[in-house]
């Protein structure tokens, strides 16, 4: 309900990741009644991920790292001014004034986070010298790589190595110059360091430390020349700055807000600055003279933000800064007191392998009870347990050298969910601790996912996605919860195990299967959840007409008569027309079959033309004129292959460098007729203008100057995904093979109605994992899915003409068995020229 | 009630052949006309073989689409009871007394039916 008074006017100055927390907070908490919330934002774009930026230039867009969906925003009430930059704060006249205009506050929160520093350098502001911190930024660099050969980044911490990873992901030469003598000096000692660095120069990134640039001047071979304290230079065509942020601290500057030594503005526990009216979140706040430049912290300022302006509780009290990371690949972990130069008198374990490259170090009280610090290279799979005996200070093992040891020299001692206290925090991000999932659990989540949508745990950066789900699965098992995946009353089996049965038994029937491995106390039917899902496991598996007597009891109404019910009870006819490309000829019969049985013609989202209202008894002469003419059942009714959209291409758009209809056809050919847990949508642009959406399909590709770009797992409809980057520049062999072993996989493994987004987003390893599958063969079976999906694309047949040839099945197709009439309750009113359900 | 209008309710409520064993589909439905005291009426005839009643004669109209589909629904057991789904909104109906499962409120009608050899007859 809204507030009876004048809501007061809440400016939010700031539209990164913590500033839209905080929006998000205001949303979920129900701040909208007291507070018209505006938010300005000084990029383009609206709030996006940062922590995964490079990922800019693998694939990903800004669509796809935004942090809402586009109407996020104006459907909860708050209006987001991007593009906007805040100029001044006039405290007197109580308005925030931006280029555009004068805004009235009563409260403001400064989210500015902050800015790149460049170290002051003759010669910094050169063209080609840039900054790594915004998708402006990155468009940048992309466009400067294009006229470079190699680049360098000044700065070897995080930002610099993550910055040397996008420019890697340019195909540039990279080297990386770090003023400290080791790479990461605030998270690695020497040791880690020196590791860190072959791990780095293995990947061919040149590393150069303890260097202090002098001046950048003209190069003799490439743009510039960095000039170092001993006269030693270095050529480059591009130089991205990355040695450290800087709080964005203007704003509170001008204002007079008070200001820390080395800047930041000061805030209390409350988050409020000088000013009790401003608060300042993030990067750009200083708390107890520090400045937290993590995520995780910025959040639990936000809900410290959150309370101060709707008079609760939470305070800020500072944050753990632990944290892990995966820098070019290499994990990198720093766990409290890494370095052990806080805690006089701690003792210090190191494990070293220079051979598997692996470093660990714990730092340990004086008494050896406590964990101080940690810190990993190369192998972060100690990582969680370390920071549980960390963070909720739980005393160490007897030997605690036991926890950075190898495992093979003896069982390491991991640290189950049951030893964690209540009050270990799972998620920092969105600070969920063990006893908020207890409650969530007690509260009646019965599986991973009820919990994550209750808690939000492991939606922030998904550093806990594994301890979370060690921890829901320990707490169902502890409360006697068996996790019930059995598809229905009929079968004690998920789908997938459904799935592995018929193939090792070879089990050919419903009737069968639910013999032999149906429940005992049910008589032998099943329902319309089990028939169906093994009406198209069997089909995935032997591929026999849908339509043959042992299998046409088990189908969907759809499925049965091959055409899509619709609401009145007459059906949509849905001929296949591959890739899109149809004849003028076709086009005409499609037409004259749709005049002479009154059928509604619309053209479908998947680049093919459905014919609506045709009465049952109608459906096999239909079928008859249009397989006469050519046609063949798309299957527009099947949870099975669907549609391949295609953009022209090369044959005849400009901008195209593949065939994308050519190869669009190829592949509706190959994988019609393919029954799989739901329908699945492919899409094929010929250049990355990407005029065939495929980014929103399960299979998504775009071609490339050397091949086509794989992507999967995306989707349009009520929940959009975009599909993610799986593999670059394939040959049409191996983009088939690829897609091969990527359907088949799916149909294994995924639940009954599962799309191919949902199915990833619950694989376990994510991407990750399914490219060890398919690309690596880690499990060992691309050889048997490939020669799966070839049986099912050589024993392919159209289903409408094997019915159409056999009078048994036509039987089906009346309307009533003892009459010729058709169902005089379907009345059809005319509209626009054609018929539609009255 | 007079005897000639006695005579008339007994014609009409007579048992009538609908069709024979061949029409049929095992396990599934199929649909047919039958003369009721209401008029012609549109019956979804299921047959499972096998089991202890074999045939089940229930409205072909959906009450919750008013479709004219029931007899193109999955056929299954719930619970213990032979049910249909229905093909548009996936309700369950009870084959033998054709009640919804999923709302008690609502009931299809049903017929008496059995084979006499191969012909199905319906009790209208």
């Amino acid at each position: 309900m809204m507030s009876s008074k004048n809501p007061e006017q809440l400016i939010i100055i700031g539209n990164g990741m913590v500033g839209h927390h905080l929006v998000e907070q205001l949303v979920d908490n129900g701040a909208l009644e007291r507070y018209q919330v505006t938010v300005f934002g000084e990029e383009r774009h609206r709030a996006y991920d940062r922590v995964h930026l490079s990922e800019y230039f693998s694939g990903r867009d800004a669509d796809s790292l935004a942090l809402c969906e586009a109407d996020y925003y104006a459907t909860s009430g708050v209006e987001l001014r991007t593009g906007e930059a805040v100029i001044e704060i006039d405290r007197s006249a109580h308005e925030v004034v931006t280029d555009q205009g004068r805004y009235p506050y009563d409260r403001i929160v400064l989210a500015t986070g902050s800015f790149p520093f460049v170290p002051p350098i003759p010669g910094n502001d050169r063209e080609g010298c840039l900054v790594y911190r915004t998708l402006d930024d990155l468009d940048a660099i992309q466009a400067a790589a294009e006229n470079a050969t190699n680049g360098v980044v000044v700065g070897g911490g995080l930002l610099g190595l993550e910055a040397a990873n996008a420019l890697r992901g340019l195909n540039l030469d990279t080297a990386v110059v770090e003023f400290a003598s080791r790479l990461m000096p605030m998270q690695v000692d020497n040791e880690g360091g020196e590791l860190l660095r072959e791990k780095i120069e293995a990947l061919g990134v040149q590393v150069l430390t303890e260097r202090a640039t002098q001046r950048i001047e003209d190069g003799d071979n490439s743009h510039h020349r960095m000039v170092f304290q001993d006269d030693k230079v270095l050529e480059t065509d591009l130089i991205v700055f990355s040695a450290g942020i800087r709080p964005r601290d203007q704003l509170a500057r001008d204002c007079d807000l008070e200001i820390g030594e080395r800047g930041g503005v000061v805030v209390d526990d409350q988050c409020r600055t000088s000013d009790p009216a401003i608060l300042a979140i993030g990067e750009v706040a200083l708390w107890n003279q520090s400045i937290f430049g993590l995520v995780a912290p910025g959040y639990q300022m936000a809900k410290a933000a959150l309370a101060t302006l709707t008079d609760g509780d939470t305070r800020f009290g500072g944050a753990d800064m632990s944290t892990k990371l995966k820098l070019l690949g290499v994990d990198v972990g720093s766990i409290g007191d890494a370095h052990g130069n806080q805690n006089p008198g701690a003792r210090m374990f190191r494990y070293l392998d220079p051979l598997t490259q692996v470093y660990r170090k714990m730092v340990v009280s004086s008494d050896g009870k406590k964990l101080l610090g940690a810190m990993l290279v190369g192998d972060n799979s100690a990582y969680d347990t370390l920071l549980q005996y960390y963070a909720n200070r739980i005393e160490l093992p007897d030997e605690p050298a036991s926890l950075i040891l190898p495992q093979s020299s003896g069982a390491a001692p991991t640290l189950g969910p049951g030893a964690l206290p209540e009050t270990a925090t799972i998620c920092s991000c969105h600070n969920v601790t063990k006893g908020d999932i207890c409650a969530t659990i007690d509260d009646g989540a019965v599986d991973l996912g009820g919990v994550k949508d209750v808690t939000k745990a492991s939606t922030g950066c998904g550093g806990c996605t594994a301890l979370l789900k060690s921890v829901v699965d320990h707490e169902l098992e502890a409360r006697g919860v068996e996790v019930d995946k059995s598809i229905c009353e009929h079968f004690a089996f998920t789908r997938q195990e459904l799935y592995d049965i018929v193939r090792v038994e070879g089990i050919k029937t419903f009737s069968e299967l639910i013999g032999k491995h149906g429940k005992q106390d049910t008589h032998c039917l099943g329902c319309d959840i089990c028939k169906p899902a093994v009406a198209s496991i069997l089909a995935s598996c032997f591929n026999e007409p849908i339509t043959d007597a042992a299998h046409v009891p088990l189908q969907d109404t759809n499925d049965t008569f091959m055409a899509n019910m619709q609401k009145n009870g007459t059906y949509s006819v849905v001929p296949r027309v591959a890739g899109g490309e149809i004849t003028p000829d076709k086009l005409i019969v499609l037409g004259e079959v749709a005049k002479k049985y009154d059928l509604y013609s619309k053209v479908t989202g998947g680049q093919r033309i459905d014919l609506f209202g045709a009465r049952l008894e109608d459906l096999p002469d239909i079928w008859g004129e249009l397989i006469e003419a050519g046609f063949e059942t798309g299957h527009a009714y099947g949870k099975s292959l669907r549609t391949v959209k295609s953009c022209v291409g090369s044959t005849w758009c400009r901008y195209g460098v593949q065939d994308s209809v050519g190869m669009a056809i190829q592949l509706e050919n190959r994988y019609k007729g393919l029954r799989s847990p739901h329908k699945i949508k492919f899409g094929v642009s010929g250049c990355t203008r990407e005029c065939a959406e495929a980014q929103s399909k399960d299979i998504g590709i775009i071609a490339t100057e050397n091949g086509w770009n794989l992507y999967v797992c995306g989707n349009g409809g009520m929940r959009p995904r975009h599909a993610e980057l799986f593999a670059t520049d394939l040959d049409d062999e191996q983009l088939y093979r690829t897609i091969d072993r990527f359907l088949m996989f799916y149909v294994r493994t995924a639940d009954r109605l599962q799309r191919t987004s949902v199915w990833r987003e619950n694989l376990d390893g994510g991407l990750d994992y399914l490219k060890e599958v398919i690309l690596e063969d880690s499990l060992g079976i691309n050889d048997e899915l490939e020669r799966q999906m070839q049986t099912v694309v050589d024993t392919y047949q159209c289903e409408w003409a094997d019915a159409i040839s056999d009078p048994e099945k036509l039987k089906r197709f009346r309307s009533f068995v003892n009459d010729d009439r058709p169902d005089p309750s379907i009345i059809m009113t005319s509209e626009r020229g054609q018929l539609r359900p009255a | 009630m007079t005897a000639t209008a006695m005579k008339k309710e007994m014609d009409t409520m007579a048992w009538q052949k609908v069709c024979t064993k061949v029409d049929l589909v095992e396990f599934s439905g199929v649909a047919a006309w039958l003369e009721t005291a209401d008029g012609p009426a549109q019956v979804a005839i299921f047959y499972l073989p096998g089991q202890g009643n074999e045939l089940f004669a229930l409205d072909h109209h959906d009450p919750f689409s008013n479709a004219n589909v029931i007899a193109r629904g999955i056929v299954g057991d719930l619970k213990g009871a032979a049910v249909v789904a229905s093909p548009i909104y996936k309700q369950h109906f009870r084959l033998e007394d054709g009640q919804c499962l999923e709302d008690e409120d609502v009931k299809l009608r049903t017929w008496k039916i059995e084979f006499k050899g191969d012909e199905v007859w319906v009790e209208g």
